[in-house]
């Protein structure tokens, strides 16, 4: 029993930060049609500046801001540089060149901070709690909580009370028609890459301290894992994305305490075909066909 | 007046047919490939041999893949990981009853089985959900590798028992005959079967699914069947390459090496079996240079890494200067000039 309680403390921890991940990606898909793929070794390059700045000023705070900036510009730059120029005449276009990204990115990292595993600070212990001898969670792990709980509001409020929220679903929406009621819709679609990116950035910086450490393909089972939660979620649905972080990450907890670590991977896959066979559209899909 | 238009319209019609080339079958172009390759592997030092060898590996799955992709607009990122199963099935086989012949046919018989488990989910799927299954699939094999360790003994991995090549062959020599051989009837065989009705049903399918469907073709089974043959080409290049290290392990097939493999189809043109070869040249030109590049300025980290930023960028500005390929830009000016 205690073991299950601290498991599924643990995979709400994990669940929430693929939820975070998964947001990313969901923000992109809205605004752009696009699955980013990129988005793993964005969120790598933003970690990798935060340890630098972290050993360079001994402040992780200061680091995990300058990732969140850093998150921000990557976006910015991805979509103004590259992702505006793809042709979208067929759906492969856009995940060959954000696969190309991923490439340059990796090869980039590797060359300026070489090809091992950098250990990463945490701001918070990571031993749980205990109550009653059952270990429950970590301080890290309601950092976990507040952080991406904050991410969520801050999101909501934004797409549901905030005007620039609004033209962004508008030109999503509706590109021509918001293009010609005065909406900037390539600068509604910059401002979401740059939004998805750094709350990949955020992901990230929770992800890693939980792992081996920062490494410049770090995050390619983290990606798997977040899509995955976004597909459980339908890729169009944020609260979709949320609860599929949660399912994907309780999933793994379970499955790397009962069964093996090494299972997981895996339980992931498994867990992706059931769902894309089975409900494609996700567990939370509108009745509107899929368009890709 | 009239005349001199009907004229210009006459030219107009006739010039594709004029201009197109007379086809060459490519029983003829094998052959002639195979002559220059015996030929090379006589002139050339060991080292080269081998990397001629394995060319040819890359191209038994390069082939493959742009068939899939090319031609049935099917991506796919696990291409890597069906490499994998080539190669595991070879060295199970091949360390249990040390017949070659035996451990090939095994292998790719795998391969073919696991292609088609995936080919029969990724039929249902499209464009970025179909990426992001093939991702998971390529991301699962340390996964599998660890877990069954008592198979396939974990990080490791296996070594290949080989028979010694004929005494009067070198080595190098006879990998490179060997790869070749397999890469020449890999790529006879597509060349064929994308000829006739199939190779039709294939762009049909992946130019619009619903005309092909009132045409009569079966879009599930055509769909299917390319990731079959697909994956059996990547069965054969996996197997070479567990002959050619004669081991295997997790770290030969990482997702990188799916994405070298959609790089090098991406830059021949997709669909295009001649770019299948440029793509598979470059797959090992490319890293020996950035490996030159990176001893000669005495840096560990740009050698493994520069070729990873070469490709990634190789791969971006293709796809957004010519998304069809290098290719394709030779083909849209000549459309041009007969306009």
């Amino acid at each position: 029993m205690g073991q299950f309680v601290y498991l599924t403390f643990d995979g709400l921890s994990r669940g929430l930060v693929y939820a975070a991940f998964a947001l990313a990606l969901v923000l992109i898909w809205r605004a752009a049609r696009i699955v980013n793929f990129a988005q793993g070794a964005m969120a790598v390059a933003a970690v990798y500046v935060a340890w630098s700045v972290t050993n360079a000023t001994g402040s992780y705070w200061l680091g995990f801001v300058v990732a969140l900036l850093a998150g921000l510009v990557l976006g910015v730059t991805v979509e103004r540089v590259v992702m505006r120029f793809v042709d979208h005449s067929s759906p492969l276009n856009g995940v060959v060149v954000a696969l190309g990204l991923v490439l340059i990115l990796q090869g980039a990292l590797g060359i300026v901070y070489g090809n091992e595993y950098q250990p990463v600070q945490t701001p918070f212990s990571r031993d749980a709690f205990e109550v009653g001898g059952v270990a429950l969670l970590s301080r890290y792990d309601l950092f976990v909580f507040g952080a991406v709980g904050a991410v969520v509001v801050a999101l909501t409020l934004l797409f549901t009370r905030t005007a620039v929220g609004l033209r962004m679903r508008a030109a999503a929406f509706a590109p021509d028609v918001s293009r010609l009621l005065g909406v900037s819709v390539g600068g509604m679609l910059t401002l979401g890459w740059a939004l998805a990116a750094a709350v990949g950035s955020l992901a990230g910086m929770l992800v890693v301290p939980t792992e081996l450490g920062v490494h410049p393909t770090a995050m390619d089972v983290v990606f798997v894992s977040a899509f995955t939660a976004a597909v459980v979620g339908g890729l169009d649905s944020p609260i979709g994305a949320v609860v599929g972080g949660l399912v994907v990450g309780l999933l793994l907890s379970y499955v790397s305490g009962y069964v093996d670590v090494t299972v997981a991977p895996m339980a992931v896959l498994a867990l992706l075909v059931v769902v894309l066979l089975g409900r494609p559209g996700g567990l939370f899909s509108s009745s509107k066909a899929r368009v890709a | 007046m009239t005349d001199v238009r009907t004229k210009d319209a006459v030219t107009a019609a006739d010039a594709p047919v004029t201009a197109r080339r007379r086809r060459v079958h490519p029983v003829i172009v094998i052959a002639v490939g195979a002559v220059l390759v015996i030929a090379l592997t006589y002139v050339l030092p060991p080292f080269r041999n081998y990397q001629l060898a394995t060319v040819g590996a890359y191209l038994c799955v390069t082939a493959g893949l742009t068939v899939l992709t090319g031609l049935n607009g099917q991506l796919s990122l696990g291409h890597g990981a069906l490499m994998a199963t080539g190669a595991y099935t070879l060295a199970l086989t091949q360390n249990k009853f040390l017949n070659l012949p035996l451990s090939f046919a095994v292998a790719v018989l795998g391969t073919t089985v696991v292609g088609a488990v995936i080919g029969l989910a990724a039929a249902r799927l499209r464009g970025p959900y179909l990426a992001g299954l093939t991702l998971a699939v390529a991301t699962v094999v340390p996964s599998v590798t660890s877990t069954f360790d008592e198979t396939f003994n974990s990080d490791q991995g296996l070594s290949v028992a080989l028979d010694p090549p004929p005494e009067t062959v070198p080595m190098e020599q006879w990998q490179a005959w060997l790869c070749w051989g397999a890469a020449l009837v890999v790529v006879l065989l597509l060349a064929l079967l994308v000829r006739g009705r199939f190779g039709r049903d294939l762009r049909a399918v992946r130019d619009d699914e619903t005309a092909a469907k009132l045409a009569g073709v079966d879009v599930a089974r055509t769909q299917v069947l390319a990731f079959v043959v697909s994956a059996a080409c990547a069965g054969v290049a996996g197997a070479l390459f567990a002959v050619l290290a004669q081991s295997v392990s997790p770290g030969a097939f990482p997702l990188t090496l799916s994405l070298f493999l959609l790089m090098a189809i991406v830059i021949g043109g997709l669909g295009s079996l001649f770019g299948a070869l440029w793509g598979a040249v470059l797959l090992v030109l490319l890293p020996t240079l950035s490996q030159s590049v990176g001893e000669s300025t005495g840096s560990q980290r740009l050698e493994g890494n520069l070729a990873l930023v070469v490709f990634g960028v190789v791969l971006v500005v293709v796809m957004l200067a010519a998304p069809g390929g290098l290719a394709s830009i030779r083909m849209k000016t000549r459309f041009r000039r007969n306009r």
